[in-house]
């Protein structure tokens, strides 16, 4: 057997799980959304001409672009004192920023149920200390969907970026604040620059994973709140209107390729090691 | 001399990782109270909630679904992706160079889409029972786990070593069970503990492919949540923590935590 054979041997049965448990469902259901309607892309003027369709998507994306942003600021400053702490503190930390992530969506989104629900421990400590006559209705509002979503993603974004952080040497720092920068300059010219790859890739997990989401808008959300992933859900399994749940399964897809890959290209321009 | 951050990032970063641990010291607490409804702090302590979990036939059911299916899934998916990362290390010049890319792509497939389609075409489309189909889906979600942190320890490992058996006429598959495995053998449990936890969670894929009589814990809970708001969700939540702590605790002494950060 030449090694080329042997080559393909070994990486075929892999292969062939992605390629018919993924590449054919897929392609299927995006066949479904040119020949399920009454033209050929019956489907997508259908999807378009919806103002409901339209604000669902309008949603998601806002919902999905407040998060990375806020999940950019607050990951990004958490990292870095993260990245400069001391070797003992600093897996500390990590350990902390890791348990959450490794713990299941449905239990994270759940506690914000019980932190923001009618009875729950906000509305609660409002009413004891006075502050509201009537407990506040902050579940299935845009707000409440967010705030859990950012408290699904944070631990990623820190995770991302310390690993950023940490292989920008120090001595460059150094360097720049001998030459006479300003601890301020020095951030600003040197290390944004080289986080820059960092903080893209952290923002495309982020902003992918947010816009694709299920578990979270479903009970954070509802049906006031309704999210892209919730309403594919909702058309697939209470309407039956597979047509239009695979279109909003294409309209994810290209939404998700096309900010990874217009992400990718940026963080290439942008980094200043390469090219 | 070096300085710490600044107080105002200090403070900024305490309130991150206060933000982090608080809702999950919430439910630790919540699933303790004496009260038939969900509270924090809890009123009186009981252990009753953790018994209740066990006496609701649905989630002792789900709870062995969802850790046979963990565990089989993983275990077909590294069956499939060990071999695949082998050869991606090893031929480097007889695969083509995009073949990586398509082992990542269901991560590139948002998990709705791929859940939705399986539906479609393997579960209702060809009659694939509903087990078999979940099987196939977590094999998929966890697949680039799989290849990734196998093939990373692989990386680093020197084939020039496997070369030295085949040459002194140890047959290729015993110089791969003999000599290669052995050396990747943190990387292969990581990648089973990393993907098991993965599907064990997994809430996107299984809400579609989870039929009658058959549901996986997280699909559970939600289902359990829309009916009743009690401690028992706040006991199966804290149950699900503990996994992560194990998960966390092999993580630590296969490739360490701060592999999670590259």
């Amino acid at each position: 057997m030449t090694a080329r054979t042997l080559a393909w041997a070994l990486a075929m049965p892999a292969l062939l799980l992605v390629l018919l448990g993924l590449g054919l469902p897929v392609l299927a259901t995006f066949a479904t959304t040119f020949t399920g309607g009454e033209g050929p892309l019956a489907a997508y003027a259908e999807f378009f001409t919806s103002r409901f369709r339209r604000v669902v998507l309008w949603r998601t994306f806002e919902v999905a672009a407040v998060t990375t942003l806020i999940s950019l600021v607050f990951g990004f400053a958490a990292a870095w004192v993260v990245a400069k702490s001391p070797a003992r503190l600093k897996s500390w930390l990590i350990i902390a920023a890791v348990f959450p992530l490794l713990t299941g969506v449905v239990v994270r989104s759940f506690a914000w149920l019980v932190i923001l629900g009618r009875g729950g421990i906000v509305n609660e400590t409002l009413l004891a200390l006075g502050a509201i006559a009537e407990p506040l209705s902050m579940l299935y509002t845009q707000g409440s969907v967010i705030v859990a979503m950012v408290y699904l993603f944070v631990p990623l974004m820190i995770l991302t970026l310390v690993g950023v952080l940490e292989s920008i040497p120090e001595d460059l720092t150094d360097a720049a604040a001998s030459l006479g920068a300003r601890p301020g300059a020095a951030f600003r010219q040197v290390v944004l620059p080289m986080a820059v790859p960092g903080l893209i890739v952290g923002s495309v997990l982020v902003f992918t994973g947010s816009f694709t989401s299920y578990a979270t808008p479903q009970l954070l959300g509802g049906e006031q709140q309704m999210m892209m992933g919730t309403f594919l859900y909702q058309r697939a399994m209470v309407t039956f209107d597979w047509t239009g749940a695979s279109t909003i399964a294409a309209v994810m897809v290209v939404v998700t390729l096309a900010t990874v890959l217009a992400m990718s290209r940026l963080a290439q321009r942008l980094n200043p090691v390469a090219s | 001399m070096r300085r710490g951050p600044h107080p105002a990032l200090a403070a900024l970063t305490v309130l991150v990782f206060l933000f982090l641990l608080g809702p999950l010291v919430i439910i630790i607490g919540a699933s303790l109270s004496d009260t038939s409804f969900l509270t924090f702090p809890p009123r009186g302590l009981t252990l009753d909630w953790y018994q209740n979990v066990f006496e609701i036939s649905a989630f002792r059911r789900t709870m062995v679904t969802s850790f046979t299916l963990a565990t089989f899934g993983t275990l077909f998916s590294l069956l499939l992706g060990i071999p695949a990362a082998y050869a991606l290390a090893r031929y480097r010049v007889q695969l083509p160079r995009f073949l990586a890319n398509v082992y990542v792509l269901p991560v590139l497939i948002p998990e709705i889409v791929l859940g939705f389609s399986l539906m479609k075409s393997v579960a209702i489309g060809a009659g694939v029972p509903v087990m078999a189909s979940l099987l196939i889906g977590h094999a998929l979600l966890v697949l680039p786990y799989c290849v990734r942190v196998v093939g990373a320890s692989l990386n680093g490992f020197d084939f020039s070593v496997e070369e030295a058996a085949v040459s002194l006429g140890c047959p290729r598959w015993r110089a791969f069970f003999t000599v290669v495995l052995p050396n990747i053998k943190a990387g292969v449990i990581a990648a089973f503990i990393l993907a098991f936890i993965t599907s064990l969670n997994d809430v996107s894929v299984s809400i579609f492919l989870t039929g009658p009589g058959v549901s996986t814990l997280p699909i559970q809970l939600l289902a359990h949540m829309e009916q009743f708001f009690d401690p028992t969700i706040a006991s199966v939540s804290v149950l699900l923590m503990g996994v992560t702590v194990a998960v966390m605790a092999v993580i630590e002494r296969t490739l360490g935590l701060t592999f999670l950060t590259k």
